[in-house]
């Protein structure tokens, strides 16, 4: 089943074209790894899925269902129905480079605040569900410390149960440890890994070619704005067809 | 000499005078915060007619000495006959402005309230971006995202800021003695009349001051331990450890 697919999505800042039509389509258990050097859009990308940033054009469908698009007055789509955007947005569950956390919450806090307060989930059942993901990212212990006092790599892993705890349909990974210490970053993949092996769906906007060649099963390649090669890990990083591709990896892979 | 026979004798007077002092505080400030809450929501709204009005009016309160609002209150409504009319009539809420205890309380809580919508305006701007993107991400409406992160945070925020305004308030309601009430500075200037010790009698006043100014401090520091435990140094994982 496809729990994700994006068609021909357009985004532009003023005069630059970040976005000039990518597609991206999501199947079941599939990882996704959209890779390329900065500025080639792949965050704008991921953001415009969930609408953290308005596209201009283009068709978004979250587990079969279609986000209700019409243009607004400055040119940019607008979501014509608030309350559909907010349901479908439970399904796309986000976890962000800088983590996001709640600072003034507890971990325990964190993780069940979306789903009492957004999905309506009971109170104990919310907290059951928490400690089971809290547990699963090796991080129950710490459950009544507040982010702050928890490394990136351990806050990065709250951010990943929280997203977790929403049950969503797909997880989108926004460069989810380009912000952490280089001896951090091996948790938070072992953690991601776990989660791919046990069939979740997932899109990882990353600089991690490692995990883009072992983990994912499909990468696209975004440059200026396009999908200049995508496919299995293994056409993508063993033959790679353009230039462009050959020369960020020559780059990326030491 | 110490005139030690004034606080033998006026400490009743001064009791009374606190007591009336200690509701002023408390009540204007009860008030103040809950009008400055959504007045803060609505100082940071994007849409410029609700954002403009607030401006409006915490710039009035805050540009303007509290004594000047509180003798425009006291004496200058009385003078527009409108009011006059609807004292004729015994309308309860215009009685309000008769009386100079209703006065204070109303001069004082409108004050209070334009300096904490600007503390509470000013901890809500400064809520981390990511937060917000977080909320949005996981299908967070906008008033859910209000109640549960954006006060949440920001009144923690505030808090430092806010124990200021408490005490400044308390000192403030000094000014309540100008238009006949006899809070504890009122009674301090009964016992100066009375004894014509005026050091005594303003010492003794200010010792009381400076008693509930410490209370107020140390309230706010157990206030700040509970509620801003999430930015102080990490002490619950070394005991854990």
């Amino acid at each position: 089943m496809t729990q994700l697919s994006v068609e021909d999505l357009h985004k532009r800042y003023g005069d630059h074209e970040v976005l000039k039509g990518v597609s991206l389509a999501a199947e079941s258990g599939d990882v996704i790894s959209i890779i390329g050097s900065s500025g080639s859009g792949k965050s704008t990308f991921l953001r415009c899925i969930n609408f953290l940033e308005q596209p201009d054009a283009g068709r978004i469908s979250v587990a079969g269902e279609e986000i209700c698009l019409v243009p607004g007055k400055d040119g940019h789509l607008r979501v014509a129905d608030a309350r559909q955007l907010q349901r479908l947005r439970t399904r796309l569950a986000m976890v962000f480079q800088h983590f996001n956390l709640w600072a003034h919450m507890t971990v325990l806090e964190n993780v069940v605040e979306a789903p009492i307060h957004v999905l309506g989930v009971s109170r104990k059942e919310a907290h059951e569900r928490a400690m089971a993901y809290l547990d699963k990212v090796g991080i129950s212990r710490f459950k009544d410390s507040y982010p702050a006092h928890l490394s990136g790599g351990q806050q990065q892993r709250v951010a990943i149960a929280r997203a977790l705890a929403m049950e969503p349909a797909v997880l989108l990974f926004d460069e989810p440890t380009s912000a952490l210490d280089p001896e951090l970053v091996g948790e938070v993949l072992k953690v991601m890994r776990g989660l791919a092996e046990e069939g979740r769906t997932m899109v990882v906007v990353t600089h991690e070619m490692g995990f883009a060649r072992e983990v994912s099963n499909k990468v696209m390649f975004l440059h200026q704005g396009l999908a200049e090669e995508s496919g299995a890990p293994a056409d993508v990083f063993g033959q790679p067809r353009s230039e462009r591709l050959r020369q960020f990896l020559s780059g990326n892979l030491k | 000499m110490i005139e030690w026979s004034l606080f033998v004798d006026s400490w009743p007077s001064y009791a009374a005078g606190l007591w009336v002092t200690l509701q002023l505080t408390v009540l204007s400030l009860g008030a103040g915060l809950v009008l400055a809450i959504p007045l803060a929501v609505g100082r940071v709204s994007p849409r410029r007619w609700v954002a403009l009005p607030v401006w409006a009016y915490t710039y009035f309160f805050r540009g303007t000495p509290m004594l000047v609002q509180l003798l425009l209150m006291y004496y200058g409504m009385g003078q527009f006959e409108w009011v006059q009319a609807q004292w004729a009539d015994g309308s309860h809420f215009w009685l309000i402005f008769r009386e100079p205890y209703g006065c204070a309380l109303v001069t004082f809580a409108l004050n209070t309230a334009a300096y904490t919508t600007e503390i509470l305006a000013g901890a809500l701007r400064a809520t981390p971006h990511g937060e917000i993107e977080a909320a949005r991400a996981c299908g967070m409406s906008r008033p859910t995202m209000l109640r549960r992160i954006l006060l949440p945070g920001a009144l923690r925020r505030a808090l430092p800021a806010y124990s200021n305004e408490v005490i400044f308030m308390l000192h403030g309601t000094a000014i309540a003695s100008t238009v006949t009430l006899v809070d504890l500075t009122g009674a301090a200037r009964n016992a100066y009349s009375q004894f014509f010790a005026p050091f005594e009698a303003f010492v003794f006043a200010g010792l009381i001051y400076l008693c509930i100014t410490f209370a107020l401090v140390g309230l706010f520091r157990v206030a700040e331990r509970r509620w801003l435990a999430h930015l102080q140094p990490r002490k619950a994982l070394r005991k854990a450890a």
